[in-house]
């Protein structure tokens, strides 16, 4: 197989402008609606936005992927239909699907499309994958965060079907497009309307000198003074296990961290992982042109049997620290 | 037409001893007429179960309940692998998936879907359908208006469609064990903590607000989901079957008060009234009403 495939975020045009300049192989995107996991306010890309981004991206040899990857309304499926359809018009080289309604109607209707399992299907298992294979003809899946490295091997080694996994940026602790913790405490999900945590239900609270983040009707957490305030994702929050006020609140389902599988290249190569994918398309063209430019220059220095160097992003992860999540067994 | 009443499987570590009288009183005492078994959260928890499985299952179906296997919520591992396969192969009742690799293994045999796949929309029950499913569980997060459609389609299709109307909403998997890691342990060293808290471990914000309940590798609500009063308008959206999700209280009076809504003896806000009496954990019912899940609508539209 040939070299890792650098698969790269877009909010927006210059976004995906940033990405495709820095060195993406392929830059994924959505919709600006309810169709994709990242529905927020201003993201996103209108049917003539996309026509543009994939003219740009295909000039440069650059594939455009389309997330449309939300679980459809029941009685309302025509925006997720219709988000297929336009992608398939507009020539994207793929699009990226979680729900299996929507694959069998993306396989029936638009054969010729390459069709990518979502990670928010969350097929962790090589039967799951084979499945999405046999039925819809899926060619690439996005695997869950909750496999190791070892487990993705094996995986691989039954599977006839294309492997990407996240390498770089946000972490969910929990399978993904299994979760309902943001609808808990706020009634909108990531599975019904594309968003966590939204932005129209946190609020900050000054507490003498701490400063305290809610979310719906829920404290997420409370920075000291002095102490940098995160956006309260529900599940980077502190809380008390036990409850009450037993125990001091910790970080109970993952601390404020950043994945970075840089260092684990080799073993994802061995692995057999086709596709490296760096999440993030609520960020800015800043931050996606430095990510996007490192991991480029890392992966080919790594193609060409070099040392691979360091990367200066520290200043970009969050709480600036890192880990390599569920890819190393002692993360569970 | 009748409904259908189904216990849930248990979802917390309970001793072997305490799981199998549980289903013993179940079997005596409780009007279920469907009971799903199965250790679906943890494949560490399951060799405890193993020795009295055999024995639960021969007296539920003695009792005349319908018994069904729930396969594993989250299957990565090779030992979470090697349960699902066994599950399913040994072919001795029918299963209830909770993951995709065990609905690929079922595939021409008659068997559920249940509440940990995906299932939001006429097109996905369509297509579960057509594999050869004859129930779906929705999920707990599917608001009325999403519960109607896929009532009626369910119906049309010929499936039996269930609904969860008690005990804690599950919320999220994860390959991470936070009963282990609240007690500064890994999962694969866990000493099975999560047997201490035989109703899940309760979680509560910084302010002492409680909010969630960990359960090992999952995360489930703290309240109880309850949707009694809202049984009437389930069932004329189609509903037919509605789940109990076991807790630490007595579930045989939780099952007979739900009993006694279907056959019309109770009203919902009756049993709703009797379940506050039991329980100091507050009953929630916002994710069908369209709010934040935790939330609870005093009147519900009828």
């Amino acid at each position: 197989m040939g070299p890792f495939e650098l698969i790269c975020p877009a909010g927006n045009p210059a976004a995906l402008r940033a990405a495709v300049d820095a060195g993406a192989d392929a830059v994924y995107l959505g919709f600006r609606d309810e169709t994709n996991a990242r529905n927020f306010p201003g993201l996103n890309f209108s049917r003539p936005e996309l026509a543009e981004a994939i003219a740009y991206a295909h000039a440069r040899s650059v594939q455009v992927f389309v997330a449309i990857n939300t679980y459809p309304q029941a009685g309302n499926l025509a925006p997720w239909q219709r988000a297929v359809d336009d992608a398939a018009r507009l020539k994207a080289d793929a699009v990226i699907l979680a729900d299996l309604g929507l694959l069998a109607y993306a396989a029936k209707h638009h054969p010729d499309l390459r069709l990518h399992l979502s990670v928010q299907a969350s097929a962790a298992n090589a039967e799951a994958i084979r499945l999405y294979r046999e039925a819809f003809g899926v060619r690439r899946v996005v695997l869950p965060r909750v496999l190791t490295v070892p487990e993705i091997a094996r995986l691989n080694a039954e599977v006839d079907v294309e492997t990407e996994v996240f390498v770089f940026g946000g972490l969910c602790p929990m399978a993904e497009g299994r979760c309902s913790l943001s609808s808990y405490a706020t009634g909108l999900s990531p599975n019904k309307q594309g968003v966590c945590s939204p932005a129209s239900h946190v609020r900050y609270e000054p507490r003498g000198e701490a400063l305290a983040s809610r979310l719906g009707g829920f404290t997420i957490n409370v920075f000291g003074a002095g102490e940098p305030a995160g956006y309260p994702t529900l599940c980077k929050g502190r809380f008390v296990p036990g409850g009450g006020t037993s125990r001091d609140p910790a970080y109970l389902f993952e601390e404020p961290t950043s994945l970075n599988a840089l260092a684990l290249l080799p073993e994802l190569k061995a692995a057999k992982v086709c596709a490296l994918k760096i999440e993030g398309r609520q960020r800015g063209k800043a931050y996606i042109a430095a990510v996007v430019a490192a991991y480029r220059r890392a992966l080919d220095a790594f193609a060409q049997g070099l040392p691979v160097p360091a990367l200066d992003l520290e200043a970009m992860v969050e709480g600036g620290a890192q880990t390599t999540g569920a890819y190393t067994r002692a993360w569970r | 037409m009748k409904s259908t009443l189904t216990l849930g499987p248990v979802l917390f570590n309970w001793p072997a001893e305490r799981w199998r009288d549980f289903y013993a009183r179940i079997a005596d005492e409780a009007p279920v007429d469907a009971v799903v078994v199965g250790e679906v959260v943890c494949s560490k928890r399951a060799p405890f179960l193993a020795p009295v499985m055999d024995e639960v299952i021969a007296r539920l179906a003695a009792a005349g309940k319908e018994v069904w296997l729930a396969s594993p919520i989250l299957v990565g591992s090779d030992r979470e692998r090697a349960a699902m396969r066994d599950l399913v192969e040994s072919d001795l009742l029918p299963v209830e998936a909770n993951d995709m690799g065990a609905l690929a293994l079922l595939e021409g045999r008659r068997h559920a879907v249940g509440p940990f796949i995906n299932s939001y929309n006429e097109a996905t029950l369509a297509w579960l359908a057509g594999r050869g499913a004859v129930a779906v569980s929705l999920p707990a997060e599917l608001p009325a208006a999403s519960v109607a459609v896929m009532a009626k389609t369910g119906a049309a299709l010929g499936l039996s469609m269930e609904v969860q109307v008690f005990g804690r909403a599950p919320l999220a998997i994860s390959a991470r064990c936070y009963h282990a890691r609240a007690h500064a342990l890994h999962k694969d060293g866990c000493q099975f903590v999560c047997a201490n808290d035989p109703d899940g471990m309760p979680v509560s914000t910084v302010d002492g607000q409680p909010f969630l309940s960990v359960n090992g590798t999952q995360t489930l609500s703290h309240g109880y989901l309850a949707l009694a009063a809202e049984i009437d308008r389930l069932r004329a959206m189609g509903i037919r079957r509605f789940r109990l999700s076991p807790q630490d209280l007595d579930m045989v009076a939780v099952a007979t008060a739900f009993r006694a809504v279907l056959d019309g003896a109770r009203s919902g806000q009756d049993v709703m009234a009797e379940l506050r009496g039991m329980t100091a954990v507050p009953l929630e019912n916002g994710f069908f009403h369209n709010m934040a899940g935790a939330a609870y609508a005093d009147a519900p539209a009828a």
